[in-house]
């Protein structure tokens, strides 16, 4: 499917997809083991966003994250056995074991970090595309967040510096409509998050997060501008998490979310979306899905393999990199 | 990152007197000049006041880009700056009042503080972050806090308290050239004091104590604007034979202790100058530290001067005793040496105590500052 500014590459996007539902579904499978000492916030259901904006980014353009990571980790190409292996607090870990699920970075990938406290990254993400900027580079700088990051004034200052000098950072906005277990309708007023983001001065675009067509082709229109030096954008999608805020579970139990069904999350599950498309236009055969699922099975389970065989971090390193030379 | 080029042979004939505001403005033009890399940030930095001066001339000579005017977003800004910093470039973020820096905290503590340890190393926090404190002249409790033990508590952060026209342009260079985040916190009342500073530039470290006098009957570990209050209170008790070692500790964190316990060794009594409170603040760490590792040299307790433990009131009437001075460093020296009590105590405070007004630091000072 070709658009004025982007070529949609559904087979990508789809196994990009695929990549994080499958890790994220085995982390939770193990979870309970008890090895990953660390929170780990799961990002089941939401995984149309990441594939489909980092399918419109290069390398040198840099991505931010926060504390539901692991897919904006994994669509920009950060090191899988490397992400793993930090959550099992390895040494081969991306942070060395020093950061766990909530601290991810893989700079030769251009994931640039994720960092817990929410819009922590935001003016991060600014200031990176404020330097490409000065060295007059085309690249751009990402930064994701939830409708709780809306919330902080950090954000709101980081939209008016960032479009008071044109800086090309695209803010993505994941709305999936809750702060941990409090709904937007008690945190925010009735009025349009991208309507805000737009009287900031920013280009603001509003999308389907569960449908990674939309979003990739939002994302790749958001991405060129900014690249053509047409200052930040804002991209707003409408998602669903599907696990509780943080753990391995479903919480349907608590009941703050009374539509939760097996059926409301199906209807709205971007791979199986994406997947009757590929049925569909694509002509995908049950073998063709079949292979890929094989792929990524192999590829998710090498990582945990990875990460059992890596050593642990010496006890002694614990204050290293505390000052750096 | 281009290098800059320092130049630490200093002749005689490079060297010539300004003041502690120039020193900082001639650190940061050389530096810049030097290292395209350096950029000026801040509310103030390239305005007709900017900053008291210390910026003066940065916009013109380098540009907007690199000397920018920020929005009122301190913690946003701060953001900004340390994604500069780990995107190659190294800025310098400047807070007229140091009060104004704490909507950064969760920018400082959380990311600047973290993101080198967190991410293994491979990410540096290059920033600098330039915040004045002062006293008097009806700053209040929300203009002129001295608010250094707060940074000093958090591991990742360096804080320095440069005293010297000469220690405010060699640490500034440190600071600039350190691949840290370093909170660099100046004094308003040593702006316009004067003193020897080489034309070129050069380091000072930012680890590193200095001894400012020697002497052999009690050690003053001090900071910022109160060094030079206890040089005051040392001229006169050395008229009548009480030799007071002043230390300038200039940096906070870290604490370079080695000075503080060899003089305890050879004084006995220790005596520390804060310009900040005394609760869970750096006075009480030098003092903590003294016991752990010199208290068999300790002669008796340990004492500090410190501000009243409440905040800093406006009116003149409220303010006027709520500084210590070098009258008060007098008072409490004698307390500790002069067990005979044959010292002229009220002699000696009379000939410290300030004639002019006591809520700025000389009579040419005029408000607004």
């Amino acid at each position: 499917m070709k658009t004025e500014e982007s070529t949609i590459d559904l087979p990508a996007l789809y196994h990009s997809m695929l990549r994080i539902r499958r890790a994220e579904e085995a982390i939770a499978n193990r979870y309970h083991e008890q090895e990953m000492r660390c929170p780990v916030h799961l990002c089941i259901g939401e995984e149309a966003i990441s594939a489909g904006v980092c399918a419109n980014l290069t390398t040198p353009d840099v991505v931010f994250g926060n504390h539901r990571s692991h897919g904006h980790y994994m669509a920009k190409g950060g090191d899988l056995n490397a992400m793993m292996a930090e959550i099992y607090g390895k040494a081969t870990g991306c942070c060395g074991g020093r950061g766990g699920s909530m601290h991810l970075i893989d700079n030769a990938a251009g994931f640039s970090g994720a960092v817990p406290i929410v819009g922590g990254t935001v003016p991060l993400a600014v200031g990176a595309g404020w330097s490409f900027k000065l060295k007059q580079e085309e690249h751009v700088s990402v930064v994701f967040f939830g409708d709780g990051c809306f919330e902080e004034g950090v954000l709101h200052e980081s939209m008016n510096f960032a479009a008071l000098k044109n800086i090309p950072t695209i803010f993505v906005c994941e709305n999936n409509g809750m702060s941990v277990y409090t709904p937007l309708a008690e945190r925010q007023p009735i009025r349009s998050i991208s309507g805000v983001a737009k009287a900031h001065g920013l280009g603001v675009y509003t999308g389907d997060g569960n449908d990674v067509v939309e979003v990739a082709h939002l994302a790749g229109e958001a991405v060129a501008k900014a690249r053509r030096g047409e200052g930040p954008q804002f991209l707003e999608f409408k998602t669903y998490r599907w696990l509780g805020h943080v753990g391995h579970e479903f919480d349907d139990d608590l009941g703050y979310r009374p539509n939760e069904t097996p059926k409301f999350r199906e209807d709205r599950c971007p791979l199986k979306r994406a997947a009757e498309e590929l049925t569909q236009k694509f002509g995908w055969s049950q073998k063709d899905f079949a292979t890929l699922e094989e792929n990524v099975k192999a590829e998710v389970e090498a990582s945990f393999q990875f990460s059992f065989a890596s050593p642990d971090p010496k006890p002694q390193t614990s204050g290293d990199f505390t000052y750096a030379q | 990152m281009p290098s800059s080029t320092i130049d630490n042979a200093s002749t005689e004939k490079n060297i010539r007197e300004i003041n502690f505001g120039e020193a900082l403005q001639e650190a940061q033009y050389q530096a810049m000049e030097s290292d395209k890399s350096i950029m000026v940030i801040g509310e103030g930095v390239a305005d007709p006041k900017s900053i008291f001066r210390t910026t003066e001339g940065l916009v013109e000579k380098f540009g907007p880009d690199r000397v920018t005017e920020m929005p009122l977003a301190e913690n946003g800004m701060t953001g900004v700056c340390i994604g500069l910093a780990t995107s190659g470039f190294r800025p310098i973020l400047v807070h007229q009042r140091i009060d104004f820096a704490l909507l950064s905290l969760d920018q400082l503590i959380n990311n600047a503080a973290k993101l080198h340890y967190v991410f293994n190393g491979q990410v540096t926090v290059p920033l600098v972050v330039r915040m004045l404190i002062g006293r008097g002249w009806g700053q209040g409790p929300q203009h002129a806090q001295s608010l250094q033990s707060l940074f000093a508590h958090i591991p990742g952060l360096k804080v320095v308290m440069p005293t010297t026209p000469y220690d405010a342009k060699g640490m500034l260079l440190s600071a600039i050239k350190d691949n840290n985040p370093v909170m660099f916190i100046e004094h308003r009342w040593l702006y316009n004091l004067k003193g020897d500073v080489p034309k070129e530039q050069y380091l000072v470290p930012l680890d590193k104590a200095s001894i400012v006098k020697k002497g052999s009957h009690i050690t003053v570990a001090t900071f910022s604007h109160m060094t030079i209050e206890a040089i005051a209170a040392a001229q006169v008790l050395a008229e009548h034979g009480v030799e007071v070692e002043i230390i300038d500790m200039r940096s906070v964190r870290p604490l370079d202790m080695d000075p503080v316990l060899a003089s305890v060794e050879k004084t006995g009594l220790l005596m520390v100058l804060d310009t900040g409170w005394a609760s869970c603040g750096v006075s009480g760490e030098i003092m903590a530290r003294t016991v752990e590792n010199a208290f068999q040299y300790l002669k008796k307790p340990p004492m500090r001067i410190t501000l009243p433990d409440h905040p800093a009131p406006t009116s003149k009437h409220l303010a006027d005793d709520y500084y210590p001075d070098a009258e008060t460093i007098v008072k409490a020296i004698v307390s500790l040496v002069d067990d005979e009590q044959k010292l002229p105590t009220q002699e000696m405070c009379k000939r410290v105590r300030r004639t002019s007004l006591r809520d700025i630091p000389n009579p040419a000072y005029v408000g607004p500052f």
